[in-house]
């Protein structure tokens, strides 16, 4: 299933900021097709709101993406909306519809997208709920199941046009280890079976390590990238200090 | 396309082609009764001629191969054999759904308990406001002034423009509705009474606590609602302040302030509305007008309509604040709240203001 790598994001010379204050100057990177591709950093260095930036909720004041060959933020917006709908997001708290069931979450996106009959619609969104663990909690709410449950059922809800990309809002925070690690093992399940590329904001080691084959370090101070690579890479052979210190929790430093 | 054969005890499944976006249900339907009709069959997967597939394809499959205990899918695809295992993997199981059937009996009983303890809350939230109040008089109340300021600014000058606005309405379609009766018994200038006595006694309050119950008490309920969902009522609670003193009794004693205040603008502003149709369509001059309505009011009729004002101010506050604080955790219960807080607030304005008229008449009023 794997072909030579094409890039499947691109982002060249991207600025953001809010007013007078600059979150990021010219950062420029790849993300390559069938990557888990991780943007790490510390708080408020900018890492979710690049991610907003890529999935077009926030425009950025300079700088160029391009999503699958395609520019982000080309003129005519029903093109844009055909990307997007190659790209599904798993948001911090799952963000799933608190009115509606777990099978409605994940039918919704179906039924607006795609010609599907109820039947096939339904057939899908009991194999969505299974490929994360969920089979049987089609008719259960939101708030009826726990936060690591949430957080698969918005990943089953990402899933569920089988998009290209899937964009992942710090997936591990708020969760136990074993939860955190069983979410993992479905983004590398996933990312294996079918060949989805992930895109994931993230601060937790552990789940870095897991997941990641490629990544990028954002530095708050310089507003740019100071590292990028295999996060196990970057531990061996860490460009820098900053990358060493976030890589090793600061461990080295204050020993 | 998609077909079957049934042979020794084996139904062999053939896939052939492009299997993306397969909807045909005829097809499938036949594979599914095959298998449904020998549970306990193997079944074959033959996807030597399957070219292409995607979700719809493993959905298939998934369906044709849950609960099944001989699959061989030898033939499949590597990726879409891993796919179909993936999800065959049952990580946890569903609790027992819960028997939604109930009797009737059960459910009059049900129902009745419901009832019962929500009037019992709701009772109890009147008291702890009503003990906040004492607290707030000699002094021991845990309310920072800065939210009480808060309250204040949001329940009065800024409600000053759409009370004025709909007060001058009403005011003005009172003495229109009026003035068509009145033309018929040639006594067209006593609309000027007809607006005063109903706007000062009833009127002016009713419409202000509308307004306020709609734009304030609906507000209250949001803040205090999203408040609980984001757990800040659960810290407070914690911390051991109590959430009358914080939350409550700011807005109640806000709203019971100004109440009288936006009660007199919207008399006021009635009657100029009423005076407009007096002096545009029925051609009287603002004196004849203003010397007639001088005439009806009475400083009981506008100091009851104060009264009324005050009594709304304290419903209104009470009900957005008690469906705020016992607002449920998602965003749903925040508009379910608001919806409440102002149904309730409007409902209980009514029947109090029964009472309250049943009281005064009885008083001699």
């Amino acid at each position: 299933m794997i072909s030579e790598q094409k890039n499947m994001i691109e982002v060249s010379d991207l600025s953001f900021g809010y007013g007078d204050f600059m979150l990021m100057k010219n950062i420029s990177f790849s993300v390559k097709e069938h990557d888990i591709f991780v943007i790490m950093g510390g708080s408020g260095c900018g890492k979710s709101t690049l991610l907003h930036i890529l999935t077009g909720l926030k425009k950025a004041a300079g700088g160029r993406i391009k999503i699958d060959g395609k520019n982000l933020w080309m003129p005519d917006q029903s093109l844009r909306k055909d990307i997007m709908t190659n790209c599904g997001i798993l948001y911090q708290s799952g963000a799933l519809f608190s009115s509606m069931t777990l099978a409605e979450n994940i039918a919704l996106p179906l039924q607006q997208y795609t010609e599907y009959s109820s039947k096939l619609i339904q057939e899908l969104v009991s194999l969505k709920l299974a490929l994360v663990g969920l089979a049987g909690f089609e008719n259960f709410y939101p708030s009826e199941i726990s936060g690591g449950m949430n957080k698969r059922a918005g990943l089953a809800r990402a899933l569920a046009l089988d998009p290209k990309i899937v964009y992942c809002d710090e997936p591990s925070a708020g969760l136990d280890p074993i939860s955190s690690h069983l979410l993992d093992d479905l983004f590398l399940e996933i990312n294996q079976s079918l060949g989805t590329t992930f895109v994931i904001v993230s601060h937790e080691l552990p789940s870095i390590f897991a997941v990641a084959n490629n990544s990028i370090y954002l530095d708050a101070e310089t507003k740019s990238i100071k590292g990028s690579g295999n996060p196990r890479e970057l531990l061996q052979n860490p460009p820098n200090e900053k990358v060493k210190e976030f890589l090793t929790r600061g461990e080295n430093i204050h020993a | 396309m998609l077909s079957s054969r049934i042979a020794k005890g084996e139904i062999t499944v053939i896939m052939e082609g492009n299997l993306c976006a397969f909807d045909n249900e005829a097809q499938k339907e036949a594979v599914y009764t095959a298998a449904a009709e020998q549970k306990t069959a193997k079944i074959v997967l033959d996807a030597k001629k399957l070219t292409e597939w995607d979700s719809t394809t493993v959905a298939f499959l998934y369906k044709l191969s849950k609960g099944r205990k001989e699959v061989d899918d030898t033939s499949l695809p590597k990726d879409l054999a891993h796919l179909v295992q993936l999800a065959l993997r049952v990580d946890r199981k569903p609790p027992e759904a819960k028997d939604n059937q109930q009797e009737f009996l059960e459910k009059v009983g049900e129902g009745s308990l419901n009832a019962y303890t929500s009037f019992c809350r709701g009772v109890r939230f009147i008291q702890d406001s009503l003990k906040s109040m004492i607290r707030l008089v000699s002094g021991r109340a845990i309310m920072r002034k800065v939210d009480f300021l808060f309250a204040l600014e949001g329940c009065s000058y800024q409600a000053v423009g759409i009370i004025s606005l709909i007060s001058f309405m009403v005011g003005l379609i009172l003495a229109f509705v009026g003035a068509i009766q009145m033309q018929t018994f040639g006594v067209e200038i006593y609309v000027s009474s007809l607006v005063a006595i109903a706007m000062t006694r009833i009127m002016g309050a009713i419409m202000a606590g509308i307004v306020m119950s709609g734009r304030t008490g609906a507000s209250y309920a949001a803040t205090i609602g999203t408040m609980q969902v984001n757990e800040e009522v659960d810290a407070l609670r914690t911390m051991g302040i109590p959430t009358t003193d914080f939350l409550v009794l700011p807005r109640i004693s806000a709203l019971m302030i100004t109440m009288p205040f936006l009660t007199m603008l919207s008399d006021l502003m009635g009657m100029i509305g009423g005076a407009v149709v007096g002096t545009v369509m029925l051609g009287f001059s603002v004196d004849e007008y203003w010397q007639y309505t001088e005439k009806a009011l009475k400083m009981s009729n506008f100091l009851l309509g104060i009264l009324h004002g005050f009594v709304y101010g304290y419903i209104i506050a009470l009900c957005g604040c008690y469906y705020g604080v016992h607002c449920g955790r998602n965003a749903d219960s925040v508009g379910v709240a608001t919806t409440k807080a102002v149904v309730a607030s409007i409902v209980w304005m009514i029947v109090i203001t029964g009472i309250l008229t049943v009281i005064i008449e009885e008083a001699g009023a």
